[in-house]
């Protein structure tokens, strides 16, 4: 093993020993358990973005409407959690299919307009259908017994639960990205036409790729409306698109662990700003992005790598 | 199989919105040849090269190959038959390592391309002949580099390599040594005569000494339209073609030499 991929181990196994003891260490598990639904949330969105090199702009769409799916069968349906989740999951990338086969007909910023166009009726729709609370939004979902076993409404049960799913998932796009079909991915994403003139006929693995980050951005969204119990418009409004690829783009797209280590610097400046600045958290967060672009463009953990790499040769 | 001739164009033609790019072209491919389009700038080779791996959809005509009418097909579908094309500036994964760029084509044939839940591993066990097709083309060293670090004339030899890799019928090669110093003309030129055996090759070229060494046939496209075909002693003497080049039928063809 390169020295490189050690250092990637170890800082990976103490950041799953950090997960693992944070409630000890005094930190608010639901705020941790926000932390990591949105890191699900940008690791999803960088299948697409980092790993297809596809611009979603309308991402929220999946992890919204699968909040409202989750939390509506839960709480009207009385599902198991782990059904809601699922479903949740299965619901968005249903959704993502149809966007997805829309979409990838066209290319750069005419694929990123017809998402958001599309994101902006999903919006639209869970503003009206009945189900989803409208202006309130769906609040109060019970987060129930895991296989009607165990019972979520403790956040220490809650938050391992969350942390689980977290790693499986973040384990399964590693696996994904670097499977047969992720090399696929790659060849699209370094020259489309090339992977064509190989054979590859790149419209399938792109929807493919498609259904995959919405189903995954479904489950981080699912798993948001778990953990807080209510799922609202926010959820699916296109900042929240917006917010997703700051954070890819600031933790740094194309990294496994950057979009997750964005979310987690955009969250926590949301949750400590919050009451003390108010709405000027949105300018503050700007601001960190526009230097994150001008200064350091492969991001924070980009940038890292980049270093590494230069110190090994 | 018709054997003698692997491809036929017949009256393809392309047109943007009036002007005609390509007009009406006749060409028969023999099999087992290296033909070359010439032509000055402009002339539709691009085009034309565009249209037989059905990036582009031709306006009239059709395209046969081995037999079968091809001209509707998609593009990924016309590669799978056989027909292979590379591009005017060097197409390779420039983020894949060298040896990664191969196996991408080698992977193909595996079918599990859509499987996302199998590991990496389980393409280890093309890396050997992909390592021989390296070798082939002189790359075996590079194999572990990322293939935005080779010298341009490497790049190319890595897509002869890629393209071999899926042991095409007929290759298209669209300008294999443009934007080259004088060794890695030679030296591609001769991988191309090597890469040759067992196949047909057809190449838009724009170097003569190129074409004269290596082409069996060649065809002059002038204006979207064919002006001349034959072997090299022939269409070099034609006064059409050495006007076309050289704007007067006084010179002859340069490096005719």
């Amino acid at each position: 093993m390169t020295k490189a991929a050690k250092l990637i181990r170890v800082t990976y196994l103490g950041l799953l020993i950090l997960a693992l003891i944070a409630p000890m260490l005094g930190l608010y598990p639901v705020f941790v358990m926000k932390l990591l639904c949105f890191a699900l949330f940008a690791c999803a969105f960088n299948l697409l973005l980092g790993f297809t090199g596809l611009l979603s702009f309308g991402h929220a769409a999946f992890f919204g409407s699968a909040a409202y799916v989750t939390g509506w069968l839960i709480k009207s349906q009385h599902f198991t959690p782990e059904l809601g989740l699922l479903a949740g999951a299965l619901a968005s990338g249903l959704i993502g299919l149809v966007v997805g086969a829309v979409a990838i007909r066209r290319q750069g910023i005419y694929f990123a307009m017809i998402t958001l166009a599309i994101a902006q009726m999903v919006y639209f729709v869970c503003l009206q259908v009945p189900f989803t609370g409208g202006e309130d939004g769906l609040q109060g979902v019970p987060r129930g017994a895991l296989f009607g076993l165990i019972s979520l409404e403790s956040d220490t049960a809650m938050y391992y639960l969350v942390v689980a799913i977290f790693v499986a998932s973040f384990l399964a796009i590693t696996r994904i990205v670097s499977s047969p079909f992720g090399q696929v991915l790659k060849m699209i994403r370094e020259n489309e036409p090339r992977a064509i003139s190989l054979g590859y006929q790149v419209d399938r693995y792109k929807l493919l790729a498609f259904v995959l980050s919405a189903a995954l951005a479904g489950l981080a969204g699912s798993l948001k409306t778990l953990v807080m119990g209510f799922a609202t418009l926010s959820d699916v409004h296109w900042s929240m698109s917006g917010e997703v690829i700051l954070m890819t783009l600031l933790g740094g797209v194309g990294t496994f662990f950057g979009p997750a280590f964005g979310a987690g610097i955009v969250i926590a400046l949301q949750n400590m700003l919050a009451d003390k600045v108010g709405s000027w958290v949105t300018v503050i967060i700007g601001v960190i992005f526009v230097l994150c672009v001008l200064a350091f463009r492969k991001g924070i953990v980009g940038e890292l790598q980049a270093y590494l790499r230069r110190r090994q040769r | 199989m018709s054997a003698e001739y692997i491809l036929e164009t017949r009256g393809l033609s392309k047109e943007f919105k009036g002007f005609v790019a390509v007009n009406s072209v006749d060409l028969k491919v023999q099999r087992g040849h290296i033909h070359a389009l010439i032509g000055p700038n402009g002339a539709g080779k691009t085009t034309f090269f565009n249209l037989l791996t059905k990036f582009l959809l031709p306006t009239r005509g059709s395209i046969v190959f081995n037999g079968n009418d091809i001209t509707t097909e998609a593009p990924a579908q016309t590669a799978r038959r056989g027909i292979v094309r590379s591009f005017q500036i060097s197409a390779v994964f420039p983020h894949m390592t060298v040896l990664e760029n191969v196996r991408a084509a080698l992977q193909r044939n595996l079918g599990t391309s859509f499987h996302f839940w199998k590991p990496e591993s389980t393409l280890f066990h093309l890396h050997d002949r992909a390592r021989q097709l390296l070798a082939e083309v002189d790359l075996q060293d590079f194999a572990d580099e990322l293939t935005v670090n080779l010298p341009y004339g490497r790049k190319r030899a890595l897509e002869l390599a890629t393209t071999l890799a899926l042991e095409p019928e007929l290759m298209l090669l669209d300008e294999p040594t443009q934007g080259m110093g004088h060794e890695d003309v030679d030296r591609v030129t001769q991988l191309i005569k090597k890469v040759s055996v067992g196949r047909t090759i057809l190449m838009v070229e724009h170097n003569m000494n190129v074409v004269s060494s290596i082409a069996d046939r060649i065809t002059v496209l002038q204006r979207g339209a064919i002006i001349a075909d034959g072997p090299y002693a022939e269409v070099s003497k034609n006064p059409l073609v050495i006007e076309a080049y050289m704007g007067t039928v006084d010179t002859a063809l340069q490096g005719a030499h």
